[in-house]
C-alpha cells in the first residue's frame, strides 16, 4: 500500500501549485495586459453622457418602448426584460403555446404600432426573444420597418433616420463572418442628439 | 441555407484541417516527458520545480492500475476543494455582490460537475458566483479536467502503440505538461483576443447604467388578507454584469469545459462579443482533438490511421450540421402562419450576431465535442434542430469530442469495428498488429453500456416522477426531450442543456442535482475504468507482423466500418427514446399541434 500513500502528496500539492497558476496568475496577467490594452472593452464597452453618468453598454441591449425610439427584440431575461444579472432565453420550444401565444401578440403589436397592413411579413427577430436577453442588435430588415413610426414622432424626414442607421450596424466581420446587425442602443442615441 | 454561410462552413472545416498537423506536432512534444518545446527556456525550470514540490520523480511511470488510481484520488481532492469553496463562498474574497453560499445539493452538482469536464450548470452564474468562486472553485478545473482527458487518452494511445510492456506513462506529467505547454499558453494569447472583441476583464463591482428610457411596469402584489394590488414602478437603471472573464471564457472553450460565466453563455455578449470571437471560439473547441487523431497516427506509426479517424468523424459532424442548420433555416411552420417572414428561419433563443448558421454550426460542434457552451438556446430550436445535439451527445460525443475524451471514445469504436470486421472474415480481429480478446471487446461494450443504461435509466425515473415532470419548462414531448437531454448531457459529460428545465427547484428538492451529479460521474469515471483496463491490457500484447490477411485500420473500407458501428450502436441504443421526443414532436409540429 505504499503507492496508494505515496499519491496522496502530489494530488493536493499539485491541486494547490495548478489554483495558484492557473486561478492566481493568469487571470491576472490576462487582466494586466487587457486594462492596458484595451482598458474601453476590458471594463465593459460603457457608454458615459457628458455629466459622466454610465448610461449602457455597447453590448448590452436595453428596453425601449417609446414611438420615437427603434425597439429591441423581446426579451427573457428577468421579469421585465433586458435584466443583465439574468442573461438567459424563453427556452419554449417549437410547439409550445406559450411561445405560440407570445409571438401572435408580439406579431399584432408590431403591426399596429409601426402602420403595417395586416398580411405583412415580420421579421423574426422583431417577435422573438433572443438567446441572451440582452442581443444588442435587432436585424436591418426589422430596423427599416420601424423608421417610419420614428420619422413622424421625431418630425423627420424618412431619410435622415435612415442615414443614421448604417453608421450604427455592426456588419459581419472580415465580410463573412455572422451577420449584419443594427446596434439599438447607439442607434437611439444617435437618434436623441440628432440636429436637425 | 445562404451562399455566405456556405462560405463559412468550408472555411471552418478547412482551418480545422489545417491546424490538426500542426496541433498533433506539438502533442507529441507536450505528451513526452523529454519533449522540446519552444517554451522549454520559460517553462521547465517550473515544470521541475513543481516535479519537486509534488515529491515525484517524472521518469517513474504508472501501470494502467496506478494511472487510473491516480486520476481517481487526483478527481477526488478537486471535488473538495471546489465543494468547500462554494459552500464557504460568503465568507471568501472577492464577492463585491455579496453572494450568498451555495446549497450542498447545487454545491455538490456544481462541483462534481466541473470535474467530471460537465460543466453542466444548475444555476445562472452572474447572479450566483462571485469572482473568487468562479476564477478558484470552478476555472481551476477548466484546466484539470480538461488535462485529465487528455493525459487518458495519451495512456490509452501508448498502450495501443507499446508492446510486450506494463507501463503507460505518469499521469502527474502528463497533467502537469499539458496544463503548463499547452492549455495555459494558448489560453493567455486567446483570452486577450477575446478581450480585444469586447469580452470583459476586471475585478470591479457590477457597474449601474441610467436607463436612456426609463421603463414603466406593473407590478402586481398580493397582500396579507388576499387581496391583489397593482402599483406603476419605474425602472431606471440596468445592472451590467463585471469581473474575470475573458481568462474564463478562454480555456471554457479551448478545455471543451463548457461552463458559462453568465447563465446564457455564449450567447450573452460579453462572453462571446462578435461573429469573429464566435468563430474562434468554435475553431478552439475542436483544436486539440482534432490535433489528437493526428497525435493517435503518429505514436502507432500508422499516419492513415489518424486520418481515417479524423474522416470519420468529420463525416458525421458535417452531416450533423447540414441537418440542424437545414431544420433551423427553414424554421417552424405554426410561427409562420401567425405571420413571420419564412426566409428568416427559426429565430427564437438565437443571437442576431450570429443568426441561423454560426447558430446551429455552434450548436452541432458544442455537442460534438463534449463543451456544452451554447451561443444560442438549443431549447427553442425546432424539434430536428434540436435533435442533432441531442443525438451527438447520444452517439458518445466521439465526433472530435472533448479533449482527450472523444479519442479514448471513438477508440473504444474502434475496437469494437475491428471485432466487427474480424467476425465477419472468421479470423482473430487484429487491430495494428495486436490480436482483440474476449477481455478487450468486454471492457469495449461496458464503457458503451454503462452509459446508455445510465441516460436511459435515469431519464425513465425522472419522467415518472413528479420531481421529474416539475422541474420542466415545456408541456407534450418537448418537456419528455429536455428530461432526455439533461442526462445524456451529464452522461456524456457535456453540459449544455435544453435550459429549460429547473434543476435547482425554488423549494429546493435536490433529486435533479443530485441524480445529474450522480449520472456525470458515471459518465466520467465509469467509462474511464474500463477503458483504463482496455489500456492496460493492449500494452501487455506481443505484436504480430502484418499478414495478407490482416485487416487495415487506414483507408475508406475502415473509415465506413467505423462509421457504421458508430451509427449502428447509437441509433440501437436511443432511437426508441428520440422517437418519443424529438420525432414525435417534429411532426405534431407540421400538424400545427401546440401544448
Amino acid at each position: 500500500m505504499k503507492t496508494i500513500s505515496s499519491e496522496i502528496r502530489p494530488a493536493i500539492v499539485s491541486t494547490v501549485i495548478i489554483a495558484v497558476v492557473c486561478c492566481g496568475l493568469y487571470p491576472l496577467a490576462v487582466t494586466g495586459i487587457s486594462q492596458v490594452a484595451f482598458a474601453g472593452k476590458a471594463n465593459g464597452s460603457l457608454i458615459v453622457d457628458q455629466s459622466g453618468t454610465i448610461i449602457g453598454s455597447s453590448l448590452i441591449g436595453q428596453n425601449f418602448s417609446g414611438e420615437g425610439y427603434f425597439h429591441p427584440r423581446p426579451s427573457a431575461a428577468g421579469t421585465n426584460g433586458y435584466d443583465a444579472t439574468s442573461s438567459g432565453g424563453s427556452n419554449l420550444g417549437p410547439t409550445s403555446q406559450k411561445l405560440a401565444d407570445l409571438i401572435k401578440a408580439r406579431i399584432a403589436d408590431y403591426r399596429t404600432s409601426n402602420g403595417l397592413s395586416e398580411n405583412q411579413a415580420i421579421p423574426a427577430d422583431a417577435v422573438t426573444a433572443s438567446g441572451s436577453g440582452l442581443d444588442p442588435h435587432i436585424s436591418p430588415a426589422n430596423a427599416a420597418l420601424q423608421v417610419t413610426r420614428i420619422a413622424k414622432s421625431r418630425s423627420l424626414t424618412l431619410e435622415q433616420v435612415q442615414a443614421l442607421i448604417a453608421p450604427n450596424t455592426d456588419k459581419a466581420d472580415l465580410g463573412i463572418l455572422g451577420e449584419a446587425g443594427v446596434n439599438v442602443l447607439k442607434l437611439n442615441l444617435a437618434l436623441d442628439t440628432f440636429k436637425k | 441555407m445562404h451562399s455566405k454561410d456556405w462560405l463559412q462552413l468550408a472555411l471552418f472545416i478547412g482551418l480545422l484541417a489545417l491546424i490538426t498537423k500542426p496541433m498533433g506536432i506539438y502533442l507529441v512534444k507536450v505528451l513526452d516527458p523529454q519533449g522540446k518545446t519552444w517554451l522549454d527556456p520559460l517553462i521547465r525550470p517550473f515544470e521541475k520545480l513543481t516535479y519537486r514540490l509534488m515529491g515525484i520523480d517524472p521518469m517513474q511511470e504508472h501501470g494502467w492500475k496506478g494511472y487510473t488510481f491516480a486520476m481517481l484520488l487526483f478527481s477526488l481532492v478537486g471535488v473538495l476543494f471546489t465543494y468547500a469553496i462554494l459552500r464557504l463562498q460568503n465568507v471568501l474574497p472577492l464577492n463585491p455582490q455579496g453572494l450568498p453560499a451555495l446549497s450542498p445539493a447545487l454545491a455538490f452538482n456544481t462541483a462534481v460537475s466541473f470535474t467530471t469536464n460537465t460543466n453542466w450548470q444548475s444555476y445562472s452564474g452572474e447572479s450566483t458566483m462571485s469572482y473568487f468562486s468562479q476564477m478558484v472553485a470552478l476555472a481551476i478545473h477548466n484546466f484539470t479536467s480538461a488535462a485529465v482527458g487528455i493525459a487518458i487518452a495519451a495512456a490509452l494511445v501508448r498502450g495501443i502503440a507499446r508492446y510486450s510492456a506494463s507501463t503507460l506513462g505518469n499521469f502527474w506529467v502528463d497533467v502537469i505538461r499539458t496544463i503548463y505547454y499547452l492549455l495555459l499558453p494558448v489560453s493567455l494569447i486567446f483570452a486577450v483576443f477575446l478581450v480585444s472583441q469586447g469580452t470583459i476583464q476586471n475585478f470591479k463591482a457590477y457597474d449601474t447604467a441610467k436607463l436612456v428610457e426609463p421603463l414603466t411596469v406593473t407590478v402586481e402584489s398580493t397582500d396579507a388578507a388576499g387581496i391583489k394590488t397593482s402599483t406603476q414602478q419605474t425602472i431606471t437603471a440596468q445592472s451590467i454584469v463585471q469581473g474575470p472573464l475573458a481568462s474564463q471564457s478562454a480555456i471554457k472553450m479551448f478545455g471543451t469545459n463548457g461552463g458559462g460565466y453568465t447563465n446564457a453563455n455564449s450567447a450573452q455578449p460579453f462572453e462571446n462579443p462578435t461573429p469573429l470571437s464566435n468563430f474562434i471560439q468554435m475553431l478552439s473547441i475542436f483544436a486539440i482533438g482534432s490535433g489528437l487523431t493526428w497525435y493517435l497516427g503518429k505514436t502507432t506509426k500508422n499516419q492513415g490511421h489518424g486520418w481515417s479517424v479524423w474522416a470519420a468523424m468529420m463525416i458525421l459532424f458535417v452531416t450533423g450540421v447540414l441537418a440542424c442548420w437545414w431544420a433551423e433555416a427553414r424554421g417552424n411552420p405554426i410561427h409562420q402562419a401567425l405571420g413571420i417572414m419564412t426566409a428568416d428561419g427559426n429565430m427564437e433563443g438565437k443571437e442576431i450576431r450570429f443568426g441561423i448558421f454560426n447558430s446551429s454550426l455552434f450548436a452541432t460542434i458544442t455537442t460534438a465535442a463534449s463543451c456544452g457552451a451554447v451561443n444560442s438556446m438549443h431549447d427553442s430550436f425546432t424539434a430536428i434542430g434540436g435533435l442533432v445535439p441531442l443525438f451527438m451527445i447520444e452517439l458518445g460525443e466521439v465526433v472530435i469530442g472533448g479533449v482527450g475524451a472523444g479519442l479514448y471514445g471513438m477508440l473504444v469504436f474502434v475496437v469494437l469495428a475491428v471485432f466487427i470486421a474480424g467476425l465477419m472474415v472468421g479470423r482473430t480481429p487484429e487491430f495494428l498488429g495486436k490480436k482483440i480478446q474476449a477481455f478487450d471487446v468486454k471492457m469495449a461494450m461496458l464503457a458503451i453500456l454503462v452509459l446508455t443504461a445510465n441516460i436511459l435509466g435515469f431519464t425513465a425515473w425522472a419522467a415518472v416522477g413528479t420531481w421529474g415532470l416539475a422541474g420542466l419548462n415545456n408541456s407534450g414531448p418537448h418537456g419528455f426531450s429536455e428530461i432526455l437531454y439533461a442526462y445524456s448531457s451529464a452522461t456524456g459529460n457535456n453540459g449544455s442543456a435544453f435550459a429549460g428545465l429547473t434543476a435547482t427547484p425554488v423549494d429546493g428538492d435536490p433529486h435533479y442535482n443530485i441524480t445529474l451529479a450522480i449520472a456525470m460521474l458515471i459518465g466520467r469515471f465509469l467509462m474511464i475504468i474500463p477503458i483504463m483496463a482496455l489500456a492496460g491490457s493492449m500494452v501487455k500484447k506481443q505484436i504480430s507482423p502484418p499478414s495478407a490477411g490482416t485487416f487495415p485500420v487506414s483507408g475508406t473500407t475502415f473509415t465506413i466500418l467505423l462509421l457504421g458501428t458508430v451509427i449502428l450502436v447509437g441509433a440501437l441504443n436511443f432511437l426508441p427514446a428520440l422517437a418519443l421526443g424529438p420525432i414525435v414532436e417534429h411532426f405534431l409540429m407540421l400538424k400545427g399541434q401546440l401544448f
